[in-house]
């Protein structure tokens, strides 16, 4: 027992130890601030962003340019919404671009049969679709990134067909009460600002205050121990899907309304923009820990960032991609270093 | 219906696998307010009894009556609900959830608009843990808590969800002796409220501390049962390990020839105070060169992690290890491995082969970066290096590029031990060498250890099989609860002495005062 001694006196056997079950190391202030940064960090910089860009470009900060900026980021932030959802559970959801482009056509083509149809066809088409995904990845186990990938080119396939390979664009007559969503205003803002918004509280109290919410988080959180604790594993993980498809369905057909027709050429990428604006606002990709609002912060931050870039007439936009990249690079390591420092990845 | 009915009754239950019956006709009684103990060997049949409980597996055969009604549970879910909890070895809970919502994780307090009601969820959460001496912020995520804090919030969350049986499968493995007391306090306060414990541990201190009533399996069968204070501590462990006391022993039974010809040199490895926290507790071994030592003791009782240890595989909080008199960088494998320690792990198919790839890519897979001269791959050198250990350890294989996971478990084993050999090692650390093997190669091995001992090598071995570690062994350092409770010399490699050393019926003191000497 002489030269055994480590710089640390040996405990006697076991006890003497302070042991877990009080506070552990780390004070709590460092934790609260770290968990503030995660779950804040995105709208700070966007508030910062927004600050620098209305002080150098007198045209940033106009009524036009932020009513134009909010109902062009609904759309995205809608289908940021539900990609949430299935991001929180650990999966992700590649088909949401390909299921905004097949619902714009549904909502135009459907528009002639009435409003309701109009409305109506879209989200039971793309929410059955996110019943399949469902199925798939919590059934039959797949991988989410394999199922959605094939639902992405399917609905893009059946979109397509639906448009005689795109030379058909479905018109959406002037003065309907589809038009009127979609292009009218309420309090000086968008309709579907509005309609975003009323989404989005739903969203956070469902994901918050629900046992169905606890089921999201606990799924992603650790599946296995989920089950055992008696988390409807399947059914959270069909639900999500679903709840992502018709959510991108709905974005599909407000987009059609606000643009007057079912444009084939939409919503590529857009499940990359989805995924970027979900991550940047704070959400995990590992699944388990996320919030709503920072999606919603997360879609804005893209958007100012791109009026931005075309505010500085020199720009390039195409640099728009490579500052949003680099960003959302950003964020990951930022995102990563401060869960590691909340010991929790 | 009559007062003193059992909470649970098991009647003949049975269930296979492929290959593998694992629990065989079954019976286990309960009665309100017991606490007790189910205990057995790797292999015994606990696990697979509690996820029939549990409704995590279905049986073959049998019945399971809980509170007079015949059940099948097909889900945890639905086992928990009717009344069955279980708290596991490893916490299984939602690391990322705060802590109050990781306890009422599907039966929150809700508000009249069917809501989650947060504010009374934290204030009973709260109460709830202070009862089991956790005092907490209980909004933080589960994670940022300390495991002896989360296995209690388990159990806080077992205990609340109205069960009439709690199942403890190995619940102090990660406490602090101060946490084991509390753990059972609440045991004594669930026996009081009259609800059933099924109590799972290797610590036999705590059993005997704890438990009224014992059940003990072997091989899928249960070999006894009835009250605790009945059976001394000697009779569990050789009930546990099916061996009776006294039993000859029969010399011929493995192809040890059980003895080494250990040089008096100085030993070759030397690990001295291994600590790490909640395994091992200052665990001192050392080998001397053509010596075959082993580690005895129960399950969890800490030889994998000594293995890990001194192979840097785990991280030690104290302690060193020296190789021929050169002290080892800690936590580090391949620094342990250019030292001369190779381990053969004790689950090959997850730690060992890559299955997919030739016996010659397996085997000179770790010793490729030596045979290279500016990353390039000498293969006439490799190919001279896998001729000649698939013909030194009779390696059966069709040809060097036969795939891996073709072969039998017992070659598959022979290649494992080729590619560290390859490596020139000083020391070798066998973890269960012959498990899920066949006779035959089971022999081989066996001799195979016999010849590499005799060429030097020092050997340390770990063995369920009582047979192949009192014959295959030298010496045997006798662990219990992550520290060295013996060490047996010469003629005390006995059956008979390892099992009175493990249930702690005082061993010769020049044992004892031996193994703390050799720290």
């Amino acid at each position: 027992m002489t030269a055994t001694k480590t710089d640390a006196p040996v405990a006697p056997a076991g006890d003497g130890k302070q042991a877990a079950a009080t506070e552990p190391v780390g004070s709590a202030r460092s934790e609260r601030l770290s968990a503030l940064v995660q779950q804040h960090g995105a709208l700070a910089v966007l508030v910062v962003v927004s600050l620098v860009a209305s002080f150098s470009f007198d045209s940033f900060a106009t009524g036009d340019n932020v009513g134009n900026m909010a109902t062009s980021s609904a759309f995205l932030a809608i289908v940021a919404l539900g990609m949430t959802f299935v991001i929180i559970t650990g999966g992700i959801d590649l088909s949401v671009g390909s299921l905004f482009a097949l619902g714009g056509v549904l909502a135009a083509w459907g528009s002639r049969h009435g409003t309701l149809v109009a409305l109506l066809l879209p989200l039971v088409v793309c929410g059955a679709i996110g019943v399949v995904n469902g199925l798939l990845v919590a059934r039959s186990r797949l991988a989410p990134f394999i199922v959605t990938l094939a639902a992405m080119l399917g609905a893009r396939g059946l979109m397509l067909a639906l448009t005689d390979e795109g030379a058909n664009t479905y018109l959406i007559g002037k003065g309907s009460f589809l038009a009127e969503l979609g292009q009218g205003t309420t309090l000086g803002l968008g309709n579907p600002v509005w309609i975003t918004l009323a989404l989005f509280v739903a969203g956070a109290v469902v994901l918050r205050r629900t046992r169905f919410g606890q089921h999201v988080y606990a799924v992603g959180g650790n599946e296995d121990a989920a089950a055992l604790m008696g988390a409807p594993v399947a059914r959270t993980k069909i639900l999500v899907y679903t709840l992502s498809g018709v959510l991108a369905g709905l974005a599909g057909a407000l987009n059609a309304a606000w643009l007057a027709s079912g444009v084939t050429i939409l919503g590529n990428g857009m499940e990359l923009d989805a995924i970027a604006a979900v991550v940047i606002g704070g959400t995990l990709l590992t699944g388990g820990l996320g919030y709503v609002s920072g999606s919603l912060v997360g879609v804005l931050l893209l958007r100012v960032i791109q009026n931005v870039i075309n505010q500085v007439g020199s720009l390039d936009s195409s640099y728009q991609q490579v500052v949003s990249g680099a960003f959302l690079a950003l964020v990951v390591i930022a995102q990563t270093w401060l869960g590691r420092r909340r010991q929790l990845l | 219906m009559a007062p003193p009915a059992e909470v649970l009754a098991v009647r003949g239950l049975s269930k296979s696998f492929p290959g593998v019956r694992a629990l065989d006709d079954v019976d286990l009684t309960l009665h309100p307010g017991e606490v007790h103990a189910l205990i057995g060997e790797n292999g015994a049949g606990k696990s697979t009894l509690i996820k029939l409980l549990t409704g995590v597996y279905r049986p073959d055969a049998g019945d399971i009556v809980f509170q007079g009604r015949t059940v099948s549970f097909g889900t945890p879910l639905e086992a928990q609900k009717a009344g069955i909890s279980t708290i596991y070895q490893e916490v299984n809970l939602i690391p990322l959830l705060s802590v109050a919502r990781n306890l009422f994780l599907g039966r929150e307090p809700r508000n009249r608009f069917g809501l989650l009601d947060s504010a009374r969820m934290n204030r009973e959460a709260e109460e709830a843990l202070r009862e089991y001496g956790v005092r907490v912020d209980v909004r933080r995520p589960l994670r940022t808590l300390g495991v002896g804090a989360q296995q209690m919030v388990a159990l806080a969350r077992a205990v609340a969800s109205e069960a009439r049986i709690v199942i403890m499968d190995e619940p102090t493995s990660s406490l602090e002796p101060r946490e084991v007391e509390t753990l059972f306090s609440v045991i004594r306060r669930l026996r009081d409220e009259g609800i059933a414990v099924v109590y799972v541990s290797h610590r036999l201190d705590e059993l005997y501390a704890v438990c009224d009533t014992v059940t003990v399996l072997r091989d899928g069968r249960r070999v006894h049962h009835g009250r605790l204070a009945e059976l001394d501590r000697l009779s569990l462990v050789s009930t546990m390990l099916g061996r009776e006391l006294g039993e000859v022993r029969q010399e011929g039974l493995t192809k040890f020839t059980g003895d080494h010809h250990a040089t008096d040199s100085r030993p070759v490895l030397e690990a001295v105070g291994l600590t790490v926290p909640h395994k091992l507790n200052e665990v001192s071994v050392s080998i001397r060169p053509g010596e075959v030592v082993g580690l005895g003791g129960l399950l969890g009782s800490g030889r994998t992690e000594t293995a890990k240890a001194i192979s840097g595989a785990l991280a030690t909080s104290s302690g060193r290890v020296t190789v021929a008199g050169v002290p080892l960088r800690g936590g580090s494998t391949p620094a342990a491995i250019r030292a001369g320690i190779s381990l053969l792990p004790e689950d090959r198919k997850s730690e060992g082969i890559v299955p997919g790839l030739s016996v010659r890519e397996n085997i000179s897979l770790a010793v490729l970066p030596r045979l290279s001269r500016f990353g390039l791959v000498s293969e006439a050198r490799v190919d001279s290096i896998v001729d000649t250990f698939i013909e030194r350890l009779r390696i059966k294989a069709s040809s060097p590029q036969q795939k891996v996971g073709e072969l039998s478990g017992g070659n598959q084993q022979k290649v494992l031990l080729a590619r560290w050999l390859a490596m020139n090692p000083k020391v070798l650390l066998l973890d269960e060498p012959t498990r899920g093997i066949d006779v035959g190669a089971k022999a081989e091995v066996q001799k195979l250890v016999d010849e590499l001992a005799a060429d030097g090598l020092g050997v340390l071995l770990i063995s369920s099989d009582l047979e192949e570690l009192i014959e295959g062994s030298d010496r045997v350092v006798v662990l219990k609860d992550g520290a060295v409770v013996g060490e047996l010399t010469g003629d005390e490699v006995t059956e008979d002495k390892l099992m009175r050393t493990i249930a702690g019926h005082a061993p010769e003191k020049d044992a004892v005062e031996e193994a703390a000497s050799d720290g």
